[in-house]
């Protein structure tokens, strides 16, 4: 909302500087945005008259012009304007003017002929030919009224003019009006708000004759004023007028569309004029549409209506799509001379859902679909009809109709002084309270503690409203601070969130990095992961109004969060890079909601990363927890995973999720071209299995160990975690450690074979181990994996 | 002999003295005190003195022994020094060489603001609480005061399912899940992603981060949010900083605020980061609305709470002077590194 300065001080007197006064307007909840000066920039132009026109000697487009600038006092011009004659009055830039786009004018010589200024175009002021539509297109502006030489220029365009612009909250539909943000100053600095005077004389009162209202939709048209008016010449509005539309941004058009500009402006309240002998049967129908029907709008727009859209109709066919936009059919031409003033109330909602079909938004269904006063009408109305008569001789006004089958009353709400004193904080006296309700022009009625509010004020209902308005105009900021003293709480994290950090940290310490990706994604992303067609993974929850295809569907994997951002590291070229991110996944349940679940994603690539990289952090991470009965067994069915590095992750028997490397075409797809290891694992069973609860202290060996290394070669696709099974079914009680540490493949060992050597330990908690007792393990783990694994023993 | 001992106790200083290393050092000790060393044959020429003067000379080899053996011991105990030192000298590194790699990873910049906000309401006593992202349009809108016909139900703002089904706008759902499900008082503070159908650009996600709380108890005031929301500025921002409460609407609270924080570049005399306003909004507050409170079953007539929300994309980025917001969604560990 743009409200001019100088217009607001029509109906209150604010003698503050212009920075006191948007602070505290911000502060009463009028937020001010922006403060702007229109041509601030514009300097040094003034009124000037072309006294004598002669040709440049040397130049045949340049043209020699005497000035007189006031005060009998003349420059020089050279312009190669063409425009302009002997005899107009034109704006000058004078020597150290300053234009539009910071444009300097200094005297100069123009083919040696001095020049001591230049002739301005309204573009030169900052404007552009639309806002100005008597000035010439590319021409100089060319002044048609009686001017004073030598003065300067900027009060003519409105210029010079301090606008604010304010931020209107959604409950304060009355402050998107001129009026509106004037009883608020009123409130806010505790002056006397003038309403503008509105005295329309003398009228015959027969409109009833004239035209036939009738609402047919009561809810949606809670109230319709027309007024006829006859003999009306359409035609240009005179200066105060345009001046003050200008001023606020809106562009002069003729004096009945300016007057309703200047009312909508002023009253917040739109209206419309039609042409009121193009109104079939003299008739307005306040009805849904039919399907079927059609308007072409005033400005040339084809829209089809349906049934759920409000026109105004005459008796034949729609003239007006309600509240939104009038119709070519009924339109104020030049040619008219009696009008129908339109002045009415449209429900806010349904003018947004019809404004949103239809595609148009006007400056009226701006102002309806807030949600408006069907009391301000009437006055908006009258106001109208005040100014036509003002700006044009002899109309003859024939008076109003106006339908309003339920008049809004406004409410009647008690207040209580100590309530509102303890919900804020304060201890205000009820003299101060009723203060403050006054400026705010609700009745009070101390004896019942009871406040009347006006309708304008839809926002007031009960008592927390009205201690938010003892709150504002007091003034937050003279609120004091306290601290609360509720009853004590404990603040505290849940054990699952508790446990997410642990498995944050295990990330941290092994140098994986925490990162956040996008939610929803693209359906796209599964063909890209190489999901199997059919793959109930695929059958994603939808989003039914997504902002593209990119974004359409809530994730069922984390996958390809997780390799768009490896992807978008390793294309920076990020050498070694390892993330991890803790975010939902979405599936579709019977019920309505999805179920939400809470993966770890952890994705790397890099300089001495491999599979056993990850597998050590996500070993980290069930250490961390404390969770000891877990099982990794071999995956090699997921179609976007190496078949021979991948592996699933069993805690208690329970899947949890996979690891391990990104089969390289799907790496391909993601562009990278590097081994990419990744797992997917789901928390909630982390955080169920954890034992991290349940510690009890073991106490430390009072004993030494005895270990003993032991070699063997074995067949190639022996998996040694079969080899350590056997090694500690065998080992009994006392193996307390088994450790692989060599693995070999190659020269001087067969094809099919491996080395692979382990270190174990022994250690009894009552005594030192002897050689025998040491022996008699190993002869029967060396038997077991001669026997049962096929294993040669290496010296 | 007295004068023999003398003279192998000046050679033997000496020589002590002029030892430079430890292998000559270790022959001068053998050649002294070994058994066949000078002074030991000196000693062992005793026998042959006459009785009488035996103690005396006796005396003199003791001291002349003891001499020469403090000059070894203390010798050694230089040579062995200056040995270290030179060990050490020749063990000089160059130190200006980057430490060895170890394993660092980081927290992502928004958990990191994430945490400390939770940290800083955690100490007053709030719990926090994880909460849906597909909510019912009851707990997204109509429970929060926002009824059908209200315009933030528009589709422009909100991912839809199906006319019921939404992805949270705002984490104010926490509000009433924990409203309906615990025992008064709560306070809680509730993070969480949020979505809004806004296009990607510098300052817009459709998906970011919000941290919500509420305090709902008897005789809550006005002016206690304002006093929390100072307390947590101080903490998160500086001791410096100062709010300030601007009114505003929001459908769930009444009376509610926008408030704005001191610029954290400036502290208040107007910068770029504040567009020379030297205030810049952080956060939305109010009482909760009394409908917000009975429609959750709370007694509105006995029970007040205030409830604040604040955008974590926003504070990150001004706490570290970010000016694009795609960077957190990026995950570029060279941005992930600098936090």
């Amino acid at each position: 909302m743009n409200v001019p300065m100088s217009w607001l001080r029509q109906y209150v007197t604010l003698d503050m500087d212009i920075k006191t006064y948007a602070d505290k307007m911000t502060l009463s909840g009028s937020k001010v945005e922006k403060i702007e000066e229109l041509g601030k920039e514009i300097t040094n132009v003034v009124v000037g008259k072309i006294e004598k026109v002669e040709q440049h000697p040397d130049a045949d487009k340049l043209r020699i012009m005497q000035v007189n600038i006031g005060a009998n006092e003349k420059i020089q011009i050279i312009t190669a304007a063409k425009n302009v004659e002997l005899g107009d009055v034109v704006p000058v830039a004078l020597d150290g003017a300053t234009l539009a786009n910071d444009l300097k004018i200094k005297n100069s010589k123009l083919r040696g002929v001095p020049s001591q200024g230049m002739f301005c175009s309204v573009e030169e002021l900052g404007f552009t030919q639309e806002q100005f539509p008597d000035a010439p297109e590319d021409g100089i502006y060319i002044f048609k009224q009686e001017m004073i030489l030598g003065e300067d220029v900027k009060p003519y365009f409105g210029l010079g003019e301090e606008v604010i612009e304010y931020e209107i909250t959604a409950n304060r539909p009355d402050c998107f009006s001129i009026l509106g943000i004037a009883k608020e100053a009123s409130a806010t600095f505790g002056v006397p708000f003038n309403f503008p005077e509105i005295e329309v004389g003398e009228c015959s009162d027969d409109a009833n004759s004239l035209v036939k209202i009738n609402i047919q939709n009561e809810e949606l048209c809670p109230r319709y004023s027309g007024r006829v008016i006859e003999n009306v010449k359409v035609g240009p509005s005179p200066k105060w007028l345009q001046d003050r539309l200008l001023s606020a941004g809106l562009r002069p058009i003729n004096n009945i569309v300016d007057i309703t500009n200047f009312v909508l402006l002023e009253f917040g309240q739109p209206m419309h004029a039609f042409d009121y002998d193009k109104l079939s049967g003299r008739e307005i129908n306040v009805r849904n549409a039919k399907d079927g029907e059609f308007l072409v709008t005033l400005l040339g727009e084809h829209i089809n209506l349906d049934d759920s859209m409000l026109v105004v109709a005459d008796a034949e066919k729609p003239v007006a799509i309600a509240g939104i936009m009038g119709g070519e059919n009924s339109k104020v031409t030049e040619e008219t001379t009696t009008i129908l003033f339109e002045c009415a109330n449209f429900d806010g909602f349904n003018v947004r859902q019809t404004s949103k079909k239809t595609n148009i938004m006007s400056d009226s269904s701006k102002k309806f679909v807030k949600g408006l006063d069907p009391n301000n009408v009437e006055p908006a109305l009258l106001r109208a009809v005040q100014l036509l008569k003002m700006v044009t001789d002899g109309v003859n006004d024939r008076g109003s109709v106006d339908v309003y089958p339920k008049k809004r009353e406004p409410l009647t709400i008690s207040y209580d002084v100590d309530w509102i004193n303890s919900f804020l904080g304060l201890s205000l006296g009820e003299d101060k309270m009723v203060e403050i309700f006054e400026r705010l022009e609700f009745k009070v009625d101390e004896s019942s503690k009871k406040v009347t509010i006006p309708t304008s004020r839809p926002d007031v209902t009960m008592m927390a409203d009205l201690s938010e308005e003892v709150a504002r105009i007091y003034g937050y900021d003279k609120i004091p601070l306290t601290l609360e003293r509720a009853k004590p709480t404990v603040g505290v994290k849940t054990k699952e969130q508790l446990l997410i950090e642990k498995i944050r940290n295990v990330m941290h310490s092994n140098g994986v990095y925490g990162a956040l990706t996008y939610t929803f994604e693209s359906p796209k992303v599964y063909d890209k992961l190489n999901y199997p067609e059919g793959s109930p993974a695929r059958d994603a929850l939808k989003i039914s109004n997504p902002l593209g295809e990119d974004f359409s569907i809530m994730r069922t994997t984390t996958l390809n969060g997780m390799l768009n951002a490896l992807s978008t590291n390793y294309n920076r070229r990020n050498e070694t890079v390892a993330l991890y991110e803790i975010g939902k996944v979405f599936e579709k349940t019977e019920k309505d909601l999805p179920n939400e679940i809470e993966k770890l994603t952890v994705g790397m690539y890099g300089k001495d990363i491999d599979f056993y990289s990850l597998k050590g952090v996500l070993e980290g991470v069930l250490l961390a927890l404390k969770i000891e009965k877990f099982e990794v067994k071999r995956n090699s069915t997921l179609l976007f995973m190496h078949t021979g590095r991948c592996a699933d992750l069993f805690i208690n028997n329970k899947y949890v999720g996979y690891f391990g490397e990104i089969h390289p075409q799907v790496a391909k797809n993601y562009d990278l071209d590097t081994r990419v290891y990744v797992c997917e694992i789901d928390i909630k069973p982390l955080l169920t299995y954890s034992k991290l609860d349940n510690i009890k202290y073991t106490a430390l060996p009072k004993y030494p160990s005895t270990s003993r290394d032991i070699a063997m070669l074995i067949k190639k696709d022996v998996l040694v975690g079969d080899i350590e099974k056997l090694i500690k079914q065998r080992g009994g009680k006392l193996l307390t450690s088994v450790e692989l540490f060599d693995v070999y493949e190659g020269k001087q060992i067969e094809d099919n074979q491996k080395s692979v050597a382990y270190r174990l330990v022994f250690r009894a908690n009552d005594r030192t181990l002897t050689e025998e007792d040491v022996q008699k393990f190993m002869k029967k783990i060396l038997q077991g994996l001669e026997t049962e694994m096929n294993a040669k023993l290496r010296d | 002999m007295r004068e023999k001992l003398e003279n192998i106790r000046i050679k033997a200083l000496e020589a002590i003295q002029d030892a430079t290393d430890l292998k000559t050092f270790e022959d001068l000790r053998v050649n002294y005190l070994g058994k066949k060393g000078e002074l030991t044959a000196a000693l062992r020429g005793m026998k042959d003195l006459s009785k009488e003067e035996r103690p005396v000379i006796g005396q003199v080899a003791n001291e002349v022994r003891e001499k020469v053996e403090q000059a070894l011991a203390s010798k050694k105990e230089a040579l062995e020094s200056a040995a270290q030192n030179k060990a050490l000298q020749d063990e000089i590194i160059d130190i200006t060489m980057s430490g060895k790699k170890m394993p660092v990873g980081k927290l992502h910049p928004l958990d990191q603001t994430l945490e400390e906000i939770q940290r800083i309401f955690m100490g007053m006593g709030y719990e926090v609480i994880s909460g849906r992202e597909v909510e019912t349009s009851y707990y997204n809108f109509d429970a929060l005061n926002l009824g059908p016909q209200h315009p933030a139900r528009d589709e422009q703002d909100t991912f839809y399912f199906t006319p019921d089904i939404v992805l949270r706008t705002c984490t104010s759902p926490s509000q009433v899940h924990t409203m309906e499900n615990q025992s008064l008082p709560i306070r809680m503070v509730a993070p969480g992603k949020v979505y809004r159908s806004d296009e990607v650009d510098a300052t817009h996600s459709p998906v970011f981060h919000q941290i919500e709380g509420l305090v709902i108890d008897e005789n809550i005031t006005f002016g206690d949010l304002k006093g929390v929301l100072l307390e947590f500025a101080k903490r998160f921002f500086g001791d410096k900083v100062t709010l300030k409460f601007r009114p505003h609407y929001f459908p769930f609270t009444e009376p509610s605020a926008e408030v704005d924080v001191s610029c954290v570049m400036c502290e208040g005399s107007g910068c770029s980061v504040c567009k020379q306003e030297g205030f810049i909004e952080v956060l939305g507050c109010g009482m909760v609305h009394p409908k917000v409170l009975e429609m959750a079953g709370i007694d509105s007539t006995k029970y007040q709470g205030f409830a604040f929300g604040m955008g974590v994309e926003r504070l990150t980025m001004l706490k570290y002077n970010i000016n694009d917001l795609r960077l957190f969604y990026e995950n570029d560990v060279r941005f992930l590194d600098q936090f």
